[in-house]
This record gives C-alpha cells, structure tokens and sequence, in this order.
C-alpha cells in the first residue's frame, strides 16, 4: 500500500469511529434523523462563515456551522412547540428550508470560488492527503486526519467524562430529571457534539456519510447486544470495518470511496439484520419454528393425558386418530410424533402411541401453568 | 423580465410552458399523496423515498442504457418501493425504531447510487450525462416527453386515490376499526404508499432526491393550518404544492445559476411560514392576538374585584378609591390604569376624584355576578 492510501483508510477509520460515538446516543433516543438534519443545515453555516471569512480552512468556519447545527435543533424543536406540527414534520421542514439557502448561495455568489455543492454533499476522500498539517516546515500528515483525531479526541473524552448522565438521561429520562440532570442540558451537549462531529466529517466525506455512518454501525450494533459499553464498542468496529471494506471497493470500481463506506455499512447492517445471534431474521425465524413444534408436541402429550385410562384409550391413542381430533394433517402429525418420541415425551408401538413419566409430567406442568 | 411579461411568456413560450406544467405537476401531486404521509406520522417516509430511488434510477441506466424517462422512473420506482418495504421490515421485525430506519435507509441507498453514478461516469461512452441533474433537479430542462409522463402517471395515481378515497380516509384515521370493518388494511396501506413513492419519483427531476421529502411534507403542513377536513386539506395541499412548484421553477428557469429544487423549496417554505402566522384559528398571530385579549379581561376582572373588596368596606357606594391602593393590590401585574379605563368605557366603573374610581351600579352587579361564579368555580 502506498502513503496516501494508508492515509485515506486511517481518516476513513478515524472518522467512522468518530461518528458511531455520538450516533449510538442518536439510535437509543430515537433521534437518529436529527443527524440527517444537522448535517444538511449545516452548509449554511459553512457558507456564510466563508462569505465572511473568505477562507476555507478558516477554524471560524467549524464554529459557525456547529452553530447552525444548534440552531437547526433549536428550530425545529420551536416549531414543533407551537403545537402547529408534529416533530417529524418539523424535522422536515427545517432542514430543507436552511440547506436550500445554503445551496443557493453557493451556487448564486461563489460559483468561482472553491467551494462546491457536490463536495460539500458527497465529500470526496481521496482528495484528502493532499492538504497537509505543516508545522514550521516539517509535513505531519494529512491536515483532516488532525481535525477529525481531534474531533474523535473530543468524542471520547466527552462519553467518558458524562458516561453516567448520558447513560441515565437515554435510558431513563424521568428518573434523570427527577435526579436533578438536566435532560435539556444533556441534549444540547449531544447535539453540539453532533453538530462538530458532522462539520469535520463532512468536509472529507460528505453530509449523507455522516448520516450513514452515525447510524448504520449503532443500529447493527444495537440488535447484537443489550449493554451500552459493549453497544459503543461494536459500533466502533463495525464503523471501522465499514471504512476499510469500503476504501477497497471504492478501488474496485473505481467509484466515490464515501458512497462505498455508506454502502459497505448498510451491509454489515443486513448482515447483522439476517444473522443476528437472538435478533436477526433467521434467528427469529428458527425461534418461531421450534416453538410451534414445541407447542405441538405439548398438545399432543396433554391429549394423551387427557384420555389415558379412559374407556376412548384404545380409539384416542391411534395414530390416525390425531388427524381428526387435532386437525393435523398426517404428514404434521408423523413429524409431531416423530419429533416427541425423540424428546422422549411418548412411546409408539405400532400405530399406538402412549405417554411416558417424562411426557406425563410435561403435560401436567403444560396445564397447570 | 417584469411579472407580467413572465405571465404573457408562459401561455406562449413552449420551454417555460413545460417547465411550468411539469412543476405544477409534481406539486398536485407530492401534495395531496403528501398530506396522508403527514397525517400518519409519516412525514419523513418521503425523504427516506426519495434518496432511496438514486440508485435505482442509475441501475435503470447501467441496466438498459436508456435515458428515457419511462425507463429511469420505473428504477426509481422499483428502488424506492423496496426501500420502503425494508423500512417497514426494520421497524416490524427488530427492535430498532422508525428513526433509525428511515436514516439507515436514506443514507445507505443513497450511498450506493453515488457509487453505481461515480461508477456510471467513469464508463468510457458518455451517454451518461445529465444522470446528476437527479441530485438537485432541473426544470429547465424538462422536455415534453418528461411532462407527458408526468401527467399520464400522476393522474392515473390521483385517480387511485379518488376510488379509494373511503378506504385511505379509514387507514389514515382510524386503521383498527377498518380492519374490524373486514377492509384489507395492510393491502392499502402498502397502495397508499405505493402511490405516494409514484409522487415522489416523478418529481425527482424538478426538485431533485436531496430536498423532494419537502415537497411532501410541507405543502400538507402549510395545508394542515387552514381546515380539520381531509378532503380541503388535501386540495389546499395540492393548491400550495402547485404554487411552490410553478413560481420556484419559473424564478429559477428565468435567473442563471439559480438551481430550481431549492428555489422551489424555498417557496414552498414561505407559503408554510404564512400559514403558521396567518391561519385562521390555528394561526400563530391569532393565538397572540386572543392571548393579548383574555390577559386583558383577566385584568379587568382583577380590578374590578379589587374595586368590589373596596367597596364592600365602605356605606357609600360613590366612595372614591385611589389608583394607588389598586395598583398595590394588583400588585406586579401592571395596566392598572388600562384595565380602569377599559371598565369605564364598559359603564362599570366611573372616576370620581382627580385620581379615585368607585364602581357604578351596573359594574357592582357584574363584580358580584363575578365573585359567585368564582365562588361556585373554587366550591
């Protein structure tokens, strides 16, 4: 591998964890599509901090767009306060709203200037070695790789200095409060963090990876576990694996390295969907069929119970008979039978069939319960 | 360019006609499909629609290498149908809420069609051009062939929703009561959004997949603040909807460098902004308005029972009380010369000394009607 592509896959990584961080707070308080509007709005504050500063790497520029991420939350949660929309609604209006005076400004007054709407929206990473972090002549790397470290840097300090607020404020919101944290303290804090994360990344990889990335590997993450350390750690990972996977399919095909991380997450993510050990589609699907053969046996084994020592013994203990009686169809009811003789509930000698201590008990305990 | 100039051009200028039909179009459209998304709390499905169709309108392309407009919003179509149906499958089968979904959708599909577009224009033929103009839309460059779709399309899906207009009424409000009424509900609600995905597509290329979903959500918004019914809020929706679509894309066909998807946005935007001020009833200057007018009577009464507890202490009724010893009785809420004078143009009270008020008969008789009714309110 050579330097720049070492460098692009350790931004890539840097900027995967760095957005999973915050976005695993965004899935467990359900405001994953606030990330979907910060992100957009947030090119108005770049433009107008540029129109002023007339400097693309000026810092004064992180701190106006962060700033407009804030308002945008402000904004829709003021919306949404009149009582005149719901939130969602709200969401929906801002956001467009503030990213089309953004657009239109950029393409009406800067047209000339390096500062473009397809950059701004889709990022474009491999141009990111080029800018280099030069101190007093020596080149320290690539200048994005400082800024999203640090945002990282930020991240982290963050979630571990107020792990225990944000635990208790996402988990448990009423008891927070009653607690005396200030839940809307804590939300603006996360927002803010959102808020930088999304202007760091977004200059490497666009606003719609942002979205992806901070939720994509903390969905995945969140139906592989029920603990919140373990639910950031995973998230991590998957963001990182999302970032490598994607660097070297974007080579493949030689198309946008962001859209291919956003893609490769969306992968872990179904993988994850279909395979997840308790959560995932197939597990579900296994869980559902094993219980309707448990269920099945069950019934089978009260039946029997039921009618033993009875006068119907002989005609209730045929196997035929179980096709009338419970309506199953002969080849489901061999399987049934099969499948409890295997359990040991029932024994079958011939075409009769007759319950086992084992069975009795089972049954019994069915009924009671 | 004058406006009316604008208005003589657009009966007899054939690009800024189309342009003007084709964006009228998508807002009937994304409007009245729109308003049952905002009413089923749906309101950012659209978004999520939306960004999902990117990549289908580029496999349409990779797939068939046809441009014509047919083609790419059948992919579209196709794309944002099943990434609807994988939102829904997320919500339905994990636990992973409708927030995340949406966004994981949104963001992932979009991610992928900015691969298959890089990878699409790094193909060596260069029939590829114009594929972008999705991302943000184009009006100008709407052909007739673009409009007619459009309209063929769009009126076979506003004409779905008319037959089921009962149905979709049922699913939007009151979903279990249909089902209990043997109304296929699941069946519906994948036709209504169906429909919806149809509205979204077609507008695509106006608007363009990044700031469609407003075109959903706000003309339904703006639309919701005028009426409680269905049937108005969904011509209103359709009416602001067609407004925003006609007025941005002409703004932008006529001004260079002016991409019409925000403009459009834009308009749309500040038909919503009026609503929320201006709406009768629910309107927020109107809800300031009754606000300033029940503080003020509040007040008034708050005077006018001061006064009553005044005078009860006194034999004569036309002693005179000092503004003083109302205004520390009333004290820190302020206006008490105001509400003074508002009761005495109501003939309650009456000044009798330079700086001294008494009640009038007809102000004693409401101060006491006043403080039963408050009596029978506290017992």
């Amino acid at each position: 591998m050579s330097q720049p592509q070492i460098e692009i896959q350790l931004i890539a990584a840097v900027v995967a964890v760095a957005c999973a961080l915050p976005g695993v707070f965004l899935v467990l308080r359900r405001m994953a599509l606030m990330s979907d509007a910060i992100s957009h709005a947030i090119l108005l504050g770049i433009v107008l901090a540029f129109f002023l500063t007339k400097d693309i790497s000026s810092p004064f520029l992180v701190i106006a767009a962060t700033l407009t991420g804030v308002v945008t939350v402000s904004l829709v949660e003021l919306l949404h306060r009149t009582r005149l929309v719901r939130e969602d609604a709200a969401i929906g209006l801002v956001f467009p709203a503030l990213f089309s005076i953004g657009v239109i400004l950029i393409s009406r007054f800067a047209g000339d200037v390096h500062l473009d709407i397809d950059a701004v929206l889709l990022g474009e990473l491999a141009f990111a070695p080029f800018t280099r972090f030069v101190v007093l002549g020596n080149d320290l790397g690539p200048r994005t790789l400082y800024v999203m470290g640090g945002i990282l840097l930020l991240n982290i300090l963050f979630i571990l200095l107020f792990y225990k607020e944000l635990k208790l404020a996402t988990l448990d919101a009423g008891l927070a409060a009653a607690l005396g944290f200030s839940p809307a303290l804590i939300h603006y804090a996360l927002m803010t963090l959102v808020s930088v994360t999304a202007v760091g990344a977004f200059d490497a990889v666009g606003s719609i990876l942002v979205v992806a990335l901070m939720i994509a590997p903390p969905a995945a993450a969140y139906l592989l576990t029920d603990r919140l350390p373990r639910m950031i750690g995973l998230s991590a990972l998957i963001g990182i694996a999302s970032a490598f996977s994607g660097y070297w399919l974007a080579r493949a095909l030689d198309a946008s390295i962001a859209g291919s991380m956003a893609t490769m997450a969306g992968v872990f993510f179904a993988l994850v969907f279909l395979l997840a050990p308790e959560r995932g589609l197939i597990a579900i699907a296994r869980r559902r069929a094993h219980q309707r053969w448990e269920f099945a046996q069950t019934m089978l084994a009260i039946h029997l119970l039921n009618h033993e020592g009875t006068p119907e013994e002989e005609e209730e203990y045929r196997l035929e008979h179980l096709h009338d009686h419970m309506r199953w169809e002969p080849d489901f009811a061999g399987q049934v039978v099969r499948g409890a003789e295997r359990s040991g509930i029932i024994l079958s000698q011939g075409k009769y069939l007759s319950l086992t201590d084992q069975g009795r008990e089972v049954a019994r305990r069915a009924i009671v319960s | 360019m004058n406006v009316l100039e604008l208005f003589s051009d657009l009966f007899s200028d054939y690009t800024l006609r189309t342009v003007a039909l084709g964006s009228a179009m998508l807002g009937i459209l994304s409007g009245s499909l729109g308003t049952y998304a905002v009413l089923r709390k749906q309101s950012l499905l659209g978004d999520a629609i939306s960004h999902a169709a990117l990549p289908g309108i580029a496999l349409a392309f990779l797939l068939t290498g046809s441009k014509a407009p047919l083609v790419l919003i059948l992919g579209a179509a196709a794309a944002g149908w099943i990434g609807t149906l994988l939102v829904m499958s997320i919500i339905n089968t994990t636990r992973v809420k409708d927030d995340s979904a949406l966004g994981l959708v949104l963001a992932v599909f979009f991610g992928f069609g900015l691969v298959l577009l890089t990878f699409i224009q790094k193909m060596p033929n260069a029939a590829q051009a114009g594929l972008d103009k999705f991302l943000f839309g184009q009006a100008a460059a709407l052909l007739e062939r673009d409009v007619v779709t459009m309209a063929v399309l769009g009126t076979l899906a506003l004409l779905a929703m008319l037959i089921f207009w009962k149905e979709f009424k049922l699913l939007t409000f009151d979903p279990e009561f249909g089902a209990s009424l043997g109304f296929p509900m699941r069946v519906l609600d994948i036709l209504l959004i169906t429909l919806l995905v149809v509205a979204i597509v077609l507008g695509l290329q106006t608007v363009g997949v990044v700031l469609m979903s407003a075109m959903v959500v706000a003309p339904a918004a703006a639309a919701r603040q005028w009426t409680d019914r269905l049937g108005v809020m969904i011509g209103l929706a359709a009416l602001f909807g067609a407004l925003a679509g006609v007025s941005g894309a002409l703004i932008s066909s006529t001004t260079a460098r002016l991409p019409t998807g925000p403009t459009i946005v834009l308009c749309i935007s500040a038909i919503v902004l009026i609503s929320l001020a201006l709406a009768p009833n629910r309107g927020l200057v109107w809800r300031w308005v009754r606000h300033q007018r029940s503080r003020r009577r509040l007040r008034g009464e708050a005077v006018l029972g001061d006064l009553y507890a005044l005078a009860s202490q006194h034999d004569d009724e036309d002693h005179g009380h000092s503004i003083a010893v109302l205004r520390a009785m009333n004290r820190g809420r302020g206006g008490v010369a105001l509400s003074l004078e508002q009761l005495e143009r109501r003939g309650w009270v009456h000044q009798v000394g330079s700086d001294e008020w008494a009640l009038t008969p007809s102000g004693l008789a409401e101060a006491e009607r006043l403080a039963t009714s408050r009596g029978e309110a506290s017992a």
